[in-house]
């Protein structure tokens, strides 16, 4: 139900932490990693997840399959 | 205009303020009154006409503003803006290296409060220290809280310091009312196309209102924003530079157009630079084999586009971080441990004590260019050639060859000597030469250069130079480097003219890219 940062990609430029309308973003150790249990892949928010659509390097805000895919409140 | 029409109907004696002033922007370009007024290569009439004394005051002492200033002054960049809201194919955000200079590009990022104070360390060590800009390394305005709350700070510890920005403009036009609130008064725009087809090979996408657009689609998107933009600023009198890459077969043609739509938005300044592209870079364009244009294109294209404005030919296209003269990196002093361990004394005092003493020298080489023009009054020759000169700053022939890391580039005619440009002759990222003979890349880097003016030579390289027909001249070491060119060019003259020697067309020359030549 959520969003990761690939660390090891991750350029620490911070342009995603601002857009994250879950406030699930902070930085740790020199990059950006993504609260799992804030984020709700932007649904109900924007088309697209905004850490996705802002980052530089492609392929490094992915969806973390190790948790089941996030389910809009009915 | 209409400020200058204001300015020389206020009275009588403003009349001479207004030609001391036509003189003193006449030589911020290169070019004195005498000698060389009315040609195009001195900027268009219209450019030095539209100059008030506001304006003139603004860019005397920015040395990416004025090719007079830089040899003068220096600037530093504060790397407080990581994040970015387009993707540029010329641009690759994972790369630092600290000896690769280049846009885009820094070796650590700064709080707005460590900005603050790496802004009173090196005022307090490089008095010339004039300008304080924010660059990136992504995109100022896509970091808005921290660009301007770096401005904030310094406003009110170093208000002798002028502020500026550079900015893709993709949301400048929301953040105009605030950069004219902080009273920054130059703003450089990078506008690389006004047709989105063309932009559409050069940007990837753009990140606008919680969307990422892509295509022509974004290129449409940024080219609209941009010139708003650029509008809104020159509408509030700031002053405003247009930097743009030239890509062969991409832009190259259409930056013609690119200057044009700027020049009819109010731009002040035009600076077209080559692409830095390498396979080691990373970018896009360093992968698919993307070329930059050779000196002569970039110089051609500058040449073309001379006749509707001014143009930049000084910039070094510096990193996010650097700090010093425009050819000269210091940021390795300023790191941010260096900083905090560092004791500041801003004395603002001894810096406007060390910044007149700065300008008593730039009046006496202008005096003395001026003085020398005079001897080439009444040559008649269509001869134009170019000479490179070894130089460490303050306008003087005062560099071993040896050491040069870059070589000035001096266009000579009988209108004078004029700044036409610059090349890298250092190596990058290598860790030595290698198998590379850092002769024949200096050789490369000025073959289409007449003459290399140093302070001192070896036997060794001036052979090989004068092998090359690259005229070695160390007689004018540590004197003023126009005047000295115009000397030079004088006697080459009367030598062609006596039939001593035969003038020859030089070939062209190469534009450093950093590792390239490793790597090829």
């Amino acid at each position: 139900m959520a969003l990761k940062i690939i660390a090891s990609q991750c350029t620490s430029c911070s342009a995603c932490e601002p857009e994250c309308p879950n406030v699930a973003i902070r930085e740790k150790n020199g990059t950006f990693v993504i609260d799992p249990k804030k984020c709700t892949e932007c649904i109900g928010h924007f088309d697209a997840p905004q850490c996705t659509a802002v980052c530089p390097v492609d392929d490094t805000c992915v969806i973390d399959t190790s948790y089941p895919r996030y389910q809009a409140p009915a | 205009m209409h400020a200058l029409a204001q300015h020389e109907g206020a009275s009588a004696g403003s009349v001479a303020n207004v030609s001391e002033v036509m003189q003193a922007i006449a030589e911020h370009k290169g070019c004195g009154t005498s000698g060389g007024s009315g040609k195009a290569s001195c900027g268009s009439a219209a450019g030095q006409g539209d100059l008030p004394t506001e304006i003139w005051e603004k860019v005397k002492n920015h040395p990416c503003y004025s090719e007079e200033a830089h040899h003068h002054y220096a600037r530093m960049h504060v790397a407080v803006a990581p994040a970015c809201n387009i993707q540029c194919n010329y641009c690759n955000r994972k790369y630092d290296c600290a000896n690769e200079s280049r846009p885009g590009v820094v070796s650590e990022k700064l709080t707005p409060e460590q900005a603050a104070k790496k802004v009173l360390a090196v005022a307090s060590t490089i008095p010339q220290m004039t300008v304080l800009g924010i660059a990136g390394p992504g995109d100022p305005l896509a970091n808005p809280e921290k660009t301007f709350k770096t401005f904030e700070l310094i406003s009110k510890t170093a208000p002798d310091i002028k502020l500026c920005l550079s900015t893709n403009g993709l949301t400048l036009p929301d953040h105009v009312d605030t950069i004219a609130g902080f009273n920054v008064d130059h703003v450089t725009i990078t506008i690389n196309m006004v047709d989105p087809e063309i932009g559409a090979k050069i940007y990837p996408w753009v990140f606008w209102k919680h969307k990422r657009y892509t295509g022509v689609e974004a290129a449409k998107l940024l080219t609209d924003r941009q010139l708003l933009g650029l509008e809104m600023l020159t509408e509030r009198g700031i002053l405003c530079k247009v930097n743009s890459v030239m890509i062969p077969g991409i832009n190259d043609k259409h930056l013609v157009e690119v200057n044009k739509a700027v020049k009819s938005r109010g731009a002040f300044l035009h600076n077209i630079m080559p692409l830095i592209s390498a396979p080691e870079h990373g970018t896009v364009f360093g992968l698919t084999g993307q070329r930059g244009p050779t000196a002569q294109e970039l110089k051609a294209l500058q040449d073309s586009c001379e006749g509707e404005m001014n143009m930049m030919r000084h910039c070094r296209q510096c990193r996010a971080d650097a700090v010093g003269l425009l050819g000269e990196d210091r940021s390795a002093e300023f790191t941010t441990d260096k900083i905090m361990a560092m004791e500041v004394n801003y004395d603002l005092d001894s810096r406007k004590a060390y910044q007149a003493m700065v300008e008593e020298e730039r009046v006496a080489k202008v005096a003395a260019k001026q003085e020398e023009l005079t001897t080439l009054a009444g040559e008649q020759s269509d001869i134009k050639l170019l000479v490179a000169v070894a130089t460490k700053g303050s306008g003087l022939i005062n560099e071993h060859f040896g050491h040069a890391k870059e070589f000035q580039v001096y266009e000579l005619s009988t209108a004078g000597a004029k700044f036409v440009g610059h090349r890298r002759v250092d190596l990058y990222c290598q860790g030595g030469y290698g198998d590379e003979d850092s002769l024949e890349t200096v050789i490369r880097a000025i073959n289409d250069c007449h003459a290399v003016f140093v302070a001192k030579i070896g036997g060794c390289p001036k052979g090989d130079l004068q092998k090359a027909g690259i005229d070695p001249v160390d007689q004018y070491a540590h004197e003023f480097i126009e005047k000295s060119a115009i000397a030079w060019f004088k006697a080459y003259l009367d030598k062609v003219n006596s039939g001593e020697i035969e003038h020859v067309e030089r070939g062209d020359a190469e534009i450093r890219q950093g590792a390239l030549i490793t790597a090829a």
